[in-house]
């Protein structure tokens, strides 16, 4: 169980891992102190391991640095939530093992403790004693997903057969 | 069976059988590039993978062109990995001072029917010449270099569909700013957008891949031009007419969506801060003052564009308020730009012309903000932070409008000075 962060619509990577700090793409765990810090300042330094970054359209829009998914992911969060994500940083998410979950956020406020649960597809808000659907995920990037991102995915298989 | 959109024909090719938009398919791949941003984490999840090589070395490249030169220590051995990886492979290094991956491939790489991925997010520049080229990011070109292929839904279609004469003090880049600020950011997520119509039909490669570059800013996967005799013309002046086949969508091929643009009604169009499809006439501005004016970057850094405001500036001296920072898409724009003029009109004018790369539309260097500063620049976005300050405010606009706003140090219709 963890809270969730809110964010508003249109989060985009520069937001997220900003170009000033583009010298620290190759020292991700300095980068990820600036997690969202375009967004929200509080949010890298308070988030604990297991929350939800929880956010409205297309989350993750503009470039295509797998950094701002990386570093979300290394700051603890456990997936994020959106209404719509942009289609690289989605495609980034589940490359590195990060669930991407598309549902109706509007349901959920700051501060709600979540639960996830892949299996089933649903959101559990434990705050407001409520359950949200997702659709699941298409087949080949559930694949990714459950064997836990792209290079493991590809370490296994050798190739990328589906 | 119905016909076949140009990206249904250019995907089937690449997996050897019919498909249909929807359909998730392994493509091989014609090209894989990465740039000085994305480049090391690449290089790191090859060696996670196990997979120290490229599966075509020649149809691989390192660009590096964010950072070009290096402005920090950090970025130098982000560039020395790179160069030594690549000399290790055989991979294709493109170092600095060479300019932008994207208008590079253009010029010496990408071909009409190509499947290219790079992980950078305006590699749509290359449906110019109507490859099929996307952004990914770096893991997923890592895949695509060493195993030379990669997985993708085939996708839907929006025709674009332009026609009559643009206006005075009008362009492509208003042609797409027209688009996104309509569909929004996120309106062609998922999608191929594909450019026909009279205008497109009179429109230059270069204009062309001002459009195509910015495909992305409304969500789309690619943005194609079927190629046509101005794509062989293009080739023809790279010494790469081989390189050109004839290839645009059926007849009776299915679109999700037909978008009609009339060009005569286009005016000068901005996008306003934080977001690109904040999109306004200029006349609806009101007086925005501007201490920077960045022309060229990915978009709209090629020599007609240059042209374009180099026509406006010969003669005159830019405002003293403003520094005015030109940035060539590639070598090859920028010694074109030496040999006939422009560069030295546009430094006589006071504007200071840089290496070719990505400059400062990066956030990097070459032209950071400072707090609270408002730039009018041609470059594709203008997130908060984009140019390395998120107090700062970015506005974007065609290089008449650029060229303008330097004579007089706020935002400017251009058809008042030409």
């Amino acid at each position: 169980m963890g809270k969730a962060w809110k964010f508003g619509d249109s989060i985009s990577t520069d937001l997220i891992a900003p170009g000033r700090y583009f010298h620290l793409r190759s020292n991700l765990p300095e980068l990820a102190k600036h997690v969202l810090e375009g967004a929200r300042a509080d949010f890298a330094a308070q988030v604990r391991n297991g929350d939800f970054v929880v956010a409205g359209e297309n989350f993750g829009l503009g470039s295509s640095r797998e950094h701002a998914p990386t570093i979300i992911k290394m700051a603890g969060t456990k997936a994020v939530l959106a209404k719509s994500f942009a289609r690289i940083f989605y495609r980034n998410c589940i490359n590195i093992g990060l669930p991407a979950i598309t549902c109706n956020t509007d349901e959920i406020d700051e501060g709600d403790e979540l639960e996830l649960d892949m299996e089933k597809g649903v959101v559990k808000n434990k705050s407001k004693g409520t359950e949200l659907e997702f659709p699941p995920l298409p087949p080949v990037m559930n694949r990714i997903l459950q064997e836990g991102g792209l290079v493991a995915y590809i370490k296994t298989h050798k190739s990328l057969e589906i | 069976m119905t016909g076949k959109t140009l990206s249904e024909k250019i995907i089937g090719e690449h997996c050897g059988r019919e498909v249909k938009a929807g359909e998730v398919v392994i493509v091989n791949v014609d090209l894989s590039y990465v740039q000085d941003g994305t480049g090391p984490l690449t290089v790191r999840r090859l060696r996670e993978m196990g997979l120290e090589k490229a599966y075509n070395p020649a149809k691989t490249i390192f660009f590096l062109d964010h950072a070009s030169p290096s402005p920090r220590m950090e970025l130098s051995n982000d560039h020395e990995l790179l160069r030594d990886f690549a000399r290790k492979t055989g991979i294709i290094l493109s170092d600095v001072g060479n300019g932008i991956s994207h208008h590079n491939s253009l010029e010496k790489y990408a071909r009409p029917g190509d499947i290219i991925v790079g992980a950078d997010s305006h590699t749509c520049t290359n449906g110019a010449l109507g490859a099929f080229g996307t952004g990914m990011g770096s893991t997923d070109v890592a895949a695509a270099i060493s195993l030379g292929k990669t997985w993708m839904k085939v996708p839907e279609t929006f025709l674009v569909e332009v026609n009559g004469k643009l206006p005075k003090g009008v362009y492509s880049k208003d042609i797409i700013l027209h688009l996104i600020g309509t569909i929004s950011n996120n309106g062609a997520t998922y999608k191929a957008l594909e450019f026909t119509g009279d205008t497109i039909d009179d429109m230059s490669t270069a204009a062309r891949s001002t459009i195509a570059n910015m495909s992305v800013e409304a969500g789309a996967k690619a943005g194609l031009f079927p190629p046509d005799e101005e794509t062989r013309k293009f080739l023809k002046t790279m010494g790469r007419e081989e390189a050109f086949r004839e290839l645009k969508s059926d007849e009776d091929a299915e679109f999700e969506k037909r978008i009609e643009i009339n060009a005569d009604e286009l005016e000068p169009l901005i996008a306003c801060p934080h977001l690109v499809d904040n999109v306004k006439k200029i006349s609806e501005i009101g007086k925005v003052k501007v201490d920077e004016v960045l022309i060229g970057t990915s978009c709209n850094g090629r020599l007609e564009d240059l042209h374009i405001a180099a026509s406006i500036l010969k003669g005159h001296t830019i405002n003293p308020n403003v520094r005015v920072i030109v940035t060539p898409a590639s070598r090859l724009v920028y010694m074109e730009a030496l040999r006939d003029g422009t560069t030295e009109t546009l430094m006589e004018a006071g504007a200071l012309v840089t290496a070719s790369g990505c400059g400062a539309c990066d956030g990097v260097h070459l032209g950071v903000l400072g707090d609270g500063e408002v730039c009018l620049a041609t470059q594709p976005r203008n997130f908060k932070g984009r140019m390395g300050n998120p107090t700062s405010f970015i506005y974007l606009g065609n290089p008449a409008v650029a060229a303008a706003t330097a004579l007089t140090g706020e935002i400017s219709d251009p058809r008042e000075v030409m």
